[in-house]
């Protein structure tokens, strides 16, 4: 707007006949600028990523042979507990009495082991993070004698199914195979 | 007269090229031999074969006494070697872990995701077994000594006979480039000190370097990426100073 | 100042109740700004720049950072090695550090050239003083926090300066130690100095621009600005200019960064800090070296101390040193070269500060020392008085419309 405060001796003539050069040069370097501050955003966003290390400790190994029939154990993966239950026959009965078709978030038991009696899941409840009772001989199981999470009231079966409550979906399986028959690597 | 006999014997040596010659004359000052590494310059990269026969040398020669802290085994894919390769390598490893459900700790074969183990539990142990000395840990040396690369490999390739001017003490070797010529370390490589599956050179100078390359490579893992975005960001705020330059010249130009 | 400008009837709504807009506008699109200034009144917009810069590198930074001596080293590393990014991030905090100085210097030195420390912009230079301040204290803090061997020893020497107040000395030392050495507590309150004093650093700029803005910047003229004809708004001519300087600085730090990004700090800090063993030469980092020259060219511990402080001191005096009502050195012969040697003397000592403190260097030292209070505290006065200077031109646009007079 105040361009034009130099005096009348600047003849407009010049400006009038490169305004589109002008203005292209003018915008390319503003567009530049952007260009280059967002190259810049990326670095400064993606450091709040998984670090290499952090990624490289995705994986835990667990010696399953001393769990016995009827109970479980709780092991840290990626900061999160996992549980190990070696499941009665009662329990694995009782996870495929019903028809998982017909549950909130469908699943058979048999999609959800590897070994019908090893039951591993995420001890993490899918409504809010809570981490649901169960695992100790003396606690809340629930109305399906899996797990219980206290924070909402979610209950899950022996198959670790949401049942009753919030949460959406059951309890998640985490990736994990038998490195021999005695032992499991999570992750 | 032994000044005269240093003086000539320093000034032959250094007529027949020997490295550091000049050095010593003035007690701690050194010269450097410079190499043309591989990854110096602003296109620079490493030699990952060489890096390799480093590592190996320095797994047979160096690390008995030093430790590389700040070394992961899975970060040895920056090297070439596969996850199956890395695994191998952290299995020949033992590291400690727990502690177990009865509280003990144990020893478990490394992954790739544990750290180099280190030759001393901790620094006394490392002293007691040096005559005194801290055997540094090598995981930054490329960048914690000034002109790293040269000097760590003019380091490994200057170990000489001390002139007669000087006495070397027990538990001390004389080196040309180590400043004040006295160095705690006994020299670690005379060639031939490994066996390279590739055939390739096992002379001091060839282990010495591939030595330092892989020692450059542990200090400074990301150099690659870092030169490669630097030619980029370069090249681009070159074109923006252009642009910006005359589109500050158009914007001027009506200006008194 | 009406809100009416704003076609955007929500600018228009909030500008009305909160004039943030105005205050933008004002600042950076229509404020009147002499029109012959040179790319020297460029580092104002590059200091700033390089305080987001910092800021914003620092905040990302602390993310991954663990203020313990334990961890500290550790943790930098962790970001050099795993962090995404962190070995650029890191770099381009430590090298903006080193260029933040450098534009600051000659942001200083501008001023002292082109006299704009004068009546009535004294307040807007004493500011400038205070951010440089505290500037070098965010500086010296966050070069500690790596909690290499230069780091501890920086922070053990650095505080020890305090020791050399009399009687109650020590007691200040062990008082920011938290401590009876430099240890875990004064790592910790570095840490968190170091992230509080950058914001502190930040208001006070806004003081500087506010005070900048009363009288508005000086030129290279150094006369007041007479009216429309000496001015044009800040936008689009002096942003598209900054945007040029911003332009260089860049480039000029990406080769730093991505090239020599090690160059301006010292090997040693690579080496975990060790209590138990001084590095054979520890010196400061470069921009601390004038001072630290004039710290050691005092044999006296307490003298150093105050000489080195009093170098800072003395430039907030500055306004009332240099009574010469002339301005700019272009219209001051004698001035020009006391000027250009004040500069020669400053990188002398800069220099002097990095070699050992033995021979030669400390007599130069004592000379550079000397001549940098002699500059102040006589030769300034006494310019004021005897200088003939030449005369002035009535106005801004008088000489330029000469000069373009000529070339045309």
């Amino acid at each position: 707007m105040a361009k034009s405060t130099s005096n009348s001796k600047s003849p407009s003539a010049d400006g009038v006949q490169e305004p589109a050069r002008r203005d292209f040069i003018v915008v390319a370097t503003y567009a530049m600028g952007a260009v280059g501050a967002a190259a810049v955003a990326w670095p400064l966003i993606d450091q709040m990523n998984p670090a290499a290390d952090t990624l490289a400790l995705a994986s835990t190994e667990v010696d399953v042979s001393k769990i016995v029939e009827g109970q479980a154990i709780t092991v840290t993966w990626r900061g999160k507990p996992v549980f190990i239950r070696r499941r009665t026959p009662d329990e694995i009965a009782r996870a495929n009495a019903i028809d998982g078709a017909e549950l909130r978030d469908p699943q058979e038991d048999e999609a959800r082991v590897q070994r019908p009696e090893l039951l591993v899941v995420v001890g993490v409840c899918t409504h809010l993070g809570c981490v649901p009772l169960g695992q100790k001989t003396g606690d809340v199981k629930g109305d399906y004698d899996g797990w219980f999470c206290p924070c909402h009231g979610s209950h899950y079966d022996t198959s670790g199914r949401i049942r009753k409550g919030p949460a959406p979906t059951n309890l998640e399986v985490p990736p994990y195979d038998f490195l021999s028959d005695n032992v499991i690597r999570i992750g | 007269m032994r000044k005269f006999i240093f003086a000539t014997v320093m000034s032959l040596m250094s007529a027949v090229g020997m490295p550091g010659a000049a050095s010593a004359a003035g007690g701690g000052d050194v010269t450097l031999l410079k190499n043309d590494w591989s990854f110096a310059g602003i296109f620079g990269h490493y030699d990952k074969a060489s890096m390799q026969r480093g590592f190996q040398v320095y797994l047979e020669v160096c690390a008995g006494c030093h430790s590389m802290e700040y070394m992961a085994f899975r970060n040895l894919a920056d090297l070439g070697y596969n996850e199956a390769e890395i695994k191998a390598i952290a299995a020949e490893y033992e590291v400690q872990d727990g502690p177990d459900e009865d509280g003990e700790m144990f020893m478990r074969p490394a992954r790739p995701a544990d750290r180099i183990p280190s030759p001393y539990r901790n620094d006394n142990e490392a002293r007691a077994n040096n005559n005194g000395a801290l055997p540094p840990d090598l995981s930054l040396i490329a960048k914690a000594r000034a002109h790293g690369p040269d000097y760590l490999y003019s380091l490994l390739v200057g170990y000489q006979d001390a002139p007669a001017s000087m006495e070397v003490p027990d538990g001390m070797y004389y080196n040309n480039a180590y400043s004040g010529n006295m160095i705690a370390m006994p020299q670690p490589i005379y060639g031939d000190d490994v066996e390279y599956a590739d055939g390739a050179s096992t002379s001091a100078e060839a282990l010495s370097a591939d030595v330092t390359h892989f020692l450059m490579w542990a200090a400074e893992p990301k150099l690659e990426v870092r030169k490669r975005i630097g030619v980029a960001a370069v090249f681009f705020l070159s074109i923006f100073l252009i642009m910006s330059y005359l589109a500050k010249r158009r914007i001027w130009a009506d200006v008194h | 100042m009406s809100a009416a400008k704003f076609s955007n009837p929500v600018v228009r709504w909030i500008d009305h109740r909160l004039p943030v807009f105005s205050m933008l506008d004002h600042t950076a699109n229509e404020y009147p700004t002499p029109k012959n200034l040179n790319y020297m009144w460029n580092f104002g917009s590059l200091a700033g720049l390089s305080l987001v810069i910092m800021i914003v590198t620092g905040i990302v930074l602390a993310m991954s950072y663990t203020a313990h001596v334990d961890y500290a080293f550790e943790s930098v590393e962790r970001i050099m090695r795993d962090v995404n990014h962190g070995w650029l991030i890191r770099y381009i905090h430590m090298n903006t550090a080193s260029f933040f100085f450098i534009v600051v210097y000659l942001h200083i030195f501008r001023g002292l050239y082109y006299g704009s420390y004068k009546a009535p912009r004294e307040l807007l230079w004493i500011l400038g003083v205070v951010i440089f301040l505290l500037m070098m204290a965010t500086a010296f803090m966050g070069y500690v926090l790596p909690w290499g061997q230069m780091s501890f020893w920086g922070a053990t020497v650095i505080t020890n300066l305090f020791s050399a107040i009399p009687i109650v000395g020590e007691s200040v030392v062990t008082f920011l130690w938290g401590g009876f050495s430099v240890d875990n507590p004064t790592l910790t309150r570095f840490f968190s100095l170091h992230y509080l004093m950058p914001f502190l650093i930040a208001g006070v700029v806004v003081l500087h621009i506010v005070a900048l803005h009363r009288f508005g910047s000086n030129n290279p003229i150094g006369i007041d600005t007479k009216g429309r004809q000496d001015t044009i708004s800040f936008h689009p001519y002096y942003t598209i200019k900054d945007i040029v300087g911003i332009a260089m600085f860049l480039l000029l730090l990406a080769i730093a960064v991505f090239f020599f990004p090690n160059a301006m700090g010292h090997p040693d800090n690579y080496i975990p800090a060790n209590p138990m063993q001084t590095p054979a030469h520890i010196v400061p980092e470069w921009y601390f070296l004038p001072f630290y020259a004039i710290l050691r060219a005092v044999p006296d511990k307490l003298g150093g101390v105050l000489l080195m402080f009093g170098a800072i001191a003395i430039l907030f005096i500055l306004p009332w040193l240099d009574r010469s009502p002339v301005r700019s050195a272009r219209f001051r012969p004698v001035f020009r070269i006391f000027f250009w040697l004040l500069f020669i003397d400053a990188l002398a000592l800069g220099y002097l500060g990095g070699m050992p403190a033995e021979g030669i260097y400390v007599t130069l030292s004592r000379v550079a020392t000397a001549w940098y209070f002699l500059h102040f505290l006589v030769i300034l006065p006494m310019l004021g008085v005897f200088e003939s200077t030449k005369p002035l031109p009535k106005s801004i646009s008088e000489p330029v419309l000469a000069t373009t007079g000529e070339a045309a």
